[in-house]
């Protein structure tokens, strides 16, 4: 079992090689066929002709943060759920509830966010 | 031994190491040659699909637009993405200045391998599986989720405001849609016990697509939303963000963020084909192994045409719009259905199959029209206007006189 365990790991690390080295490899390859003719003009920032104004690494709005929290909470939450689900067929009712319980207070979570606005795309 | 008719690959494959082995070449090598072999067939067989699809598509969204779609190359037009190919093979790859340049030039790369690494856990038919992982659901979350790190690179790699503003959009809508994702894709696990792909496939006497429907539904929509396709392909909204995080790319290197998108699109079908509608189960599937690979192929085209048709016929969402039907109707849909399926499942475990899966069935259709009430009775048709309601409305009287003012509609 351990073994054969391994192995599938080892394909799964061949083919992480073939599928990051065959688009590497094509795009390579695509580099030495394609024309190589920069100008200043042609590599400035594109903004649809306007100029751009400083930088563009800028500060971003606190929005995306706070959608990333709840995507952490929830995401965190489903892979606590995962072995609950791989053991469910054999689980007591006891259990059941209990998940049932965990799940509850994570919609009441996400029931405060929304009464607080905090999935309101601004 | 197999018949070649009845299991090609796996004859194939004992082909080849029974050659390796009568050379001399060690077991385990024989068995690192295999691997690479596979994987490298595997992985070349789902990039020459996209040759297919980008026909496919382009020749349906034509006809769904009353176009001809393309007609010009070859019969059919068959012959028109190989002719895209070698045009964008031979285009000139504009770095632009100021770009971050190993992330820039990281992000088509990734973006594919991505969406490729997800064909190595699939399993094909009943004997031709690339790795049978003890892990397999989460793996595709996993690898899934390298897609979205893709897409930030090239927005921050781009030096490009629109390009960053576009892939924090476009991660922003990714992740949020992962989270029902993930949690319906709990449903199959919990009916089938395991994380196997392949077990999950055999565990599907009765297609899960019918033992939960809903999960099943939320399951596919927010698939396509993680895919970025239409309506919710924001990433690419030309009117607003003039392409997103790809608007600095050119050459192969744009080419090959398409390439990841229609590979996602397929690879996205072959998930739900596998967890929802019974993987290569089929009639004869067991005894005959390449039948089991025709049927999830037509599951997964089915899937797949389904795809084109709501790009073909839906209109975009706006930004708010995704993101509300995201956390304020998938998630707790796919939360509070969670809960309902695993106390009535677990009542209706002992009963007959056929009252299961009518116990089941009803359930999730009751489940569904209650939080539907419920959850558009508050904020979901609650529309948030725009633009002021009053617009300047031209009229006759007001043609010449205001320019401004406008009627008073």
């Amino acid at each position: 079992m351990g073994h054969e365990m391994l192995n599938a790991w080892l394909y799964i690390g061949l083919f992480t090689l073939v599928a990051a080295a065959l688009p590497a490899i094509a795009i390579f390859l695509a580099g030495l066929l394609s024309p190589r003719k920069p100008n200043p003009i042609k590599d400035a920032t594109y903004e649809c002709g306007v100029e751009t104004v400083g930088p563009a690494w800028t500060q971003l709005r606190v929005q995306y943060y706070l959608f990333a929290l709840a995507f952490l909470i929830f995401d965190v939450e489903s892979v606590l759920l995962f072995p609950w689900a791989v053991a469910y067929q054999q689980l007591p009712l006891f259990a059941i509830v209990e998940a049932i319980i965990f799940l509850a207070i994570l919609v009441g979570g996400l029931f405060y966010a929304w009464r607080k606005g905090a999935l309101n795309w601004q | 031994m197999t018949a070649f008719w009845q299991d090609p690959i796996t004859f194939l494959r004992l082909w080849l190491e029974g050659l390796l082995l009568s050379w001399g070449v060690p077991a385990s090598w024989v068995l690192v040659i295999r691997f690479a072999v596979g994987a490298l067939l595997l992985a070349t067989a789902a990039l020459l699909l996209v040759i297919l699809q980008l026909w496919l598509e382009r020749k349906l969204i034509g006809r769904i637009q009353d176009r001809l779609g393309p007609n010009r190359v070859g019969p059919w037009g068959l012959l028109q993405p190989i002719a895209d190919v070698l045009k964008i093979f031979t285009k000139e790859h504009i770095t632009p200045a100021g770009a971050d340049r190993v992330p820039f030039n990281l992000a088509p790369v990734l973006s594919v391998a991505a969406a490729l690494m997800v064909w190595a856990v699939i399993p094909f038919s009943a004997t031709v599986m690339g790795a049978d992982l003890n892990v397999g659901i989460l793996y595709l979350l996993a690898v899934g989720a390298l897609g979205e790190l893709a897409i930030i690179l090239a927005g921050w790699g781009s030096n490009n405001k629109y390009a960053l503003l576009g892939a924090l959009r476009t991660v922003a809508q990714l992740i949020s849609y992962s989270v029902p994702m993930t949690l319906s894709a709990l449903v199959p696990v919990m009916f089938s016990g395991s994380l196997h792909l392949n077990v999950i496939t055999q565990a599907q006497e009765v297609w899960f697509v019918v033992l939960a429907p809903v999960p099943a539904l939320i399951f596919l929509t927010a698939s396509v939303a993680e895919v970025g396709r239409a309506p919710f392909d924001l990433p690419e909204a030309e009117s607003e963000l003039v392409a997103g995080y790809s608007v600095e790319y050119s050459g192969l290197k744009f080419g090959f963020f398409y390439v990841a998108e229609f590979l996602k699109a397929f690879t996205v079908s072959l998930i739900f084909a596998v967890l929802f509608l019974g993987g290569w189960r089929g009639p004869g599937a067991e005894a005959y192994p390449v039948l089991g690979f025709v049927y999830l192929m037509l599951k997964s085209g089915a899937v797949y045409l389904l795809m084109i048709l709501f790009r073909g016929t839906l209109p975009r969402f706006r930004i708010d719009q995704v993101m509300d039907l995201n956390w304020k109707v998938f998630t707790p849909l796919a939360l509070i259905l969670l809960m309902v399926i695993a106390l009535a499942d677990y009542f209706l475990r002992g009963t007959f199959p056929f009252v299961r899966v009518l116990g089941l069935l009803g359930i999730n259709g009751l489940a569904y029209v209650v939080l539907d009430r419920l959850l558009s009775s508050r904020e979901r048709l609650r529309r948030r206007p725009v633009a002021q309601p009053v617009r300047p409305v031209a009229r006759p009287e007001n043609l010449i006189t205001s320019s401004d003012a406008g009627g008073q509609a």
